[in-house]
């Protein structure tokens, strides 16, 4: 069987990234562009639509050779359906229809959460694990379940990385290459562990009352000289992390499973994965996590699951390509799942 | 109550350690704490040890530990007040952070489900089931208790009656508020609909017996179903995205930027459909 390989653009936030990828995982090439704006400033959808536009058609002709593989080669166009912010979406739907126009080629949508996870095990290789997904608009504790990969924990208000990168705004960090990088470095620094909320309902986070509270209490302490930025950072870190070990090992539990995915931007930071080491290690199981080139928003996760969807025959008519700012996990019938244990049995059938 | 219950376990603390050697056999080991079976004054006991968690901070971890500790003994004891069916508590040891129960012999109401699920649901067990679980829950509730994390795991079926008892008041607290106790039902329905979607639908039946011994059961329900729409619970969130998102795409444009593209497929075509956007307004 020839080896399909797909386009795949993702532009949800504010990373526009095309990559291409061949069935098998393979990635030929997975360039990407992250949007940054000045230190004390978040993006806004309009600013970061137009950036995508402005990087968007360079990205395709660097993708496509450093791949070595011309548009001929390529057997479908895949783009982020959803969830993200609604202008920055639009900008890789409406370049998948003019591509899918001139290239003549089927399109595939795909969500962007499901991309992250089947990413992170092709990368990994891990087979069923529970699957934190944090980043700077999910937080999700997955899990698959007849058809479906569940949501087993989530955010009830902010997600993680969004408190992380707003209480970068308070300290007027860097956004360069990333405000949850630099609160990484810093917190590095910090000693005094400062107590601050802890809020886990069930298998449920909450972040906003931590975000305020911290963002008062900040500006305070620091006045005061009673705390450095960079213990604030570190208590932060500590205590939000914590939240999302325990809720990840709440979900360990009741799913019965042992190992762990992390996956999503803030899944790069070495003390969250640290912690989850730990925590798994306890438990007897095994930790997988990716670094910043998989971690973080890119081409080739989408462009890897819509090749699955694809391959099992799946594909979006173009009156269909739309885009949507909300779209659940849980929507999404991952049928190569499917396949993939089906395929299974009948293995263990002839075998017997 | 909470002081005889510490009394008892100082003195029964030196039989306990001489026995734990020899008779601690591991049950579970939770997301929280380890179980132990074990005998306590001759008894069939369950010894549940909160352990330190490496990964936490050494201050978060201890205050964590301490607080769920004594929560969870206050929380098992009201509900038991309450009338609601509950395991009961010989000891509570703040050094060793354990707490020491009674033996309840019986499947976890997840186990029975799960069993529903693949040999078929047995319509007369599941309404019982259903039907004490409701009760036991809006008992909970009216008393000013919310469990926290309710899911199938962490409900029994005593063998010896069938009679439902609720385990693991680690994340209880004490509370009024319609939200919480909505909170409470919410995690249950979630529990059920990602682990036993095969059963049909068992929370109608559980919200219908909590309808009639719960009060209050009106503002929680609103609350329940208030806390769905605003996306809390986001299995209905997409009602109101539908519009949105079933929305065919323009096959004017479309064709109108492929004509654009023949010419020179560049830039412009984006820009010509970002204007349009702009001027339509970011409904997006």
């Amino acid at each position: 069987m020839k080896n399909l390989l797909a386009l795949g653009f993702e532009g949800s936030a504010n990373k526009i990234g095309v990559g291409v990828v061949s069935l098998d995982g393979t990635i030929l090439s997975n360039p990407r562009h992250t949007y940054i704006t000045p230190p004390g400033q978040g993006f806004l959808p309009r600013e970061t639509a137009h950036h995508h536009l402005q990087h968007v058609l360079p990205l395709i002709k660097s993708a496509l050779e450093a791949a070595k593989v011309t548009p001929n080669e390529i057997d479908c166009l895949c783009y982020t359906k959803g969830p993200g912010m609604g202008a920055p979406l639009q900008v890789s739907a409406v370049v998948v229809r003019v591509l899918s126009q001139l290239w003549k080629k089927p399109i595939v949508a795909v969500n962007h959460c499901v991309a992250h996870i089947e990413m992170g095990r092709i990368v990994t290789g891990a087979k069923d694990p529970v699957v934190l997904y944090v980043s700077g608009g999910n937080t999700q504790v997955i899990a698959y379940s007849e058809g479906r990969y569940r949501i087993f924990g989530e955010t009830i208000d902010i997600a993680v990385g969004n408190c992380l990168d707003r209480f970068a705004r308070v300290l007027e960090l860097s956004n360069d290459p990333a405000p949850g990088y630099n609160i990484e470095q810093l917190a590095k620094k910090g000693e005094k562990f400062l107590d601050l909320p802890y809020a886990v309902k069930g298998m449920d986070v909450s972040f906003s009352g931590i975000l305020s509270y911290i963002e008062t209490t900040a500006e305070e302490k620091l006045k005061n000289n009673e705390c450095t930025p960079a213990d604030l950072c570190y208590s932060l870190q500590e205590t939000v992390f914590a939240m999302l070990v325990e809720i990840t090992e709440r979900a360990m539990a009741h799913c019965d499973t042992k190992d762990v995915l992390i996956v999503g931007g803030v899944g790069c930071n070495e003390r969250l994965q640290d912690m989850m080491k730990t925590m798994c290690s306890e438990r007897g199981g095994n930790l997988f996590a990716t670094d910043d080139r998989y971690c973080i928003d890119n081409g080739a996760m989408i462009a890897y699951t819509g090749l699955l969807a694809y391959s099992r025959g799946l594909s979006t008519p173009m009156e269909e390509s739309t885009f949507t700012q909300r779209f659940r996990t849980d929507e999404v019938l991952a049928i190569w799942r499917e396949k993939e244990l089906s395929n299974m049995d009948t293995v263990i059938e002839e075998t017997y | 109550m909470q002081r005889s219950f510490l009394l008892v376990g100082k003195i029964d603390m030196e039989m306990m350690t001489d026995k734990k050697e020899d008779s601690l056999v591991l049950v579970k080991q939770g997301a929280e704490a380890r179980v132990f079976e074990s005998q306590f004054v001759g008894r069939r006991s369950i010894v549940k040890e909160r352990f330190s968690k490496k990964y936490r901070h050494p201050t978060l971890d201890s205050k964590l530990t301490q607080k769920r500790l004594n929560a969870e003994a206050r929380c098992i004891a009201k509900a038991r007040r309450l009338g609601v069916p509950t395991p009961v508590l010989y000891a509570v040891d703040p050094v060793l952070n354990s707490l020491t129960f009674e033996y309840v012999e019986g499947p976890s109401v997840k186990d029975v489900f799960l069993d529903f699920g693949i040999h078929g649901v047995v319509e007369e067990k599941m309404d019982d089931i259903a039907m004490q679980i409701g009760h036991a829950i809006g008992k909970l509730h009216d008393g000013g208790l919310a469990h926290g994390d309710l899911t199938t795991s962490n409900m029994l079926i005593r063998s010896s009656t069938n009679q439902l008892v609720l385990i693991d008041f680690g994340l209880s607290f004490t509370s009024s508020l319609p939200e919480d106790k909505a909170v409470d039902l919410y995690v249950l329905e979630r529990a059920l609909l990602s682990m036993h979607s095969s059963c049909g639908n068992v929370m109608d039946k559980i919200l219908a017996a909590y309808r009639k011994s719960s009060k209050q059961w009106c503002s929680t329900l609103n609350k329940l179903g208030q806390a769905r729409k605003e996306g809390r619970i986001k299995m209905t969130q997409n009602k109101a995205d539908k519009g949105n998102k079933y929305k065919k795409v323009d096959m004017k444009w479309i064709k109108r930027w492929i004509s654009a593209s023949v010419t020179g497929f560049a830039n412009n075509i984006l820009t010509l459909h970002m204007n349009h956007r702009d001027k339509q307004h970011t409904t997006l």
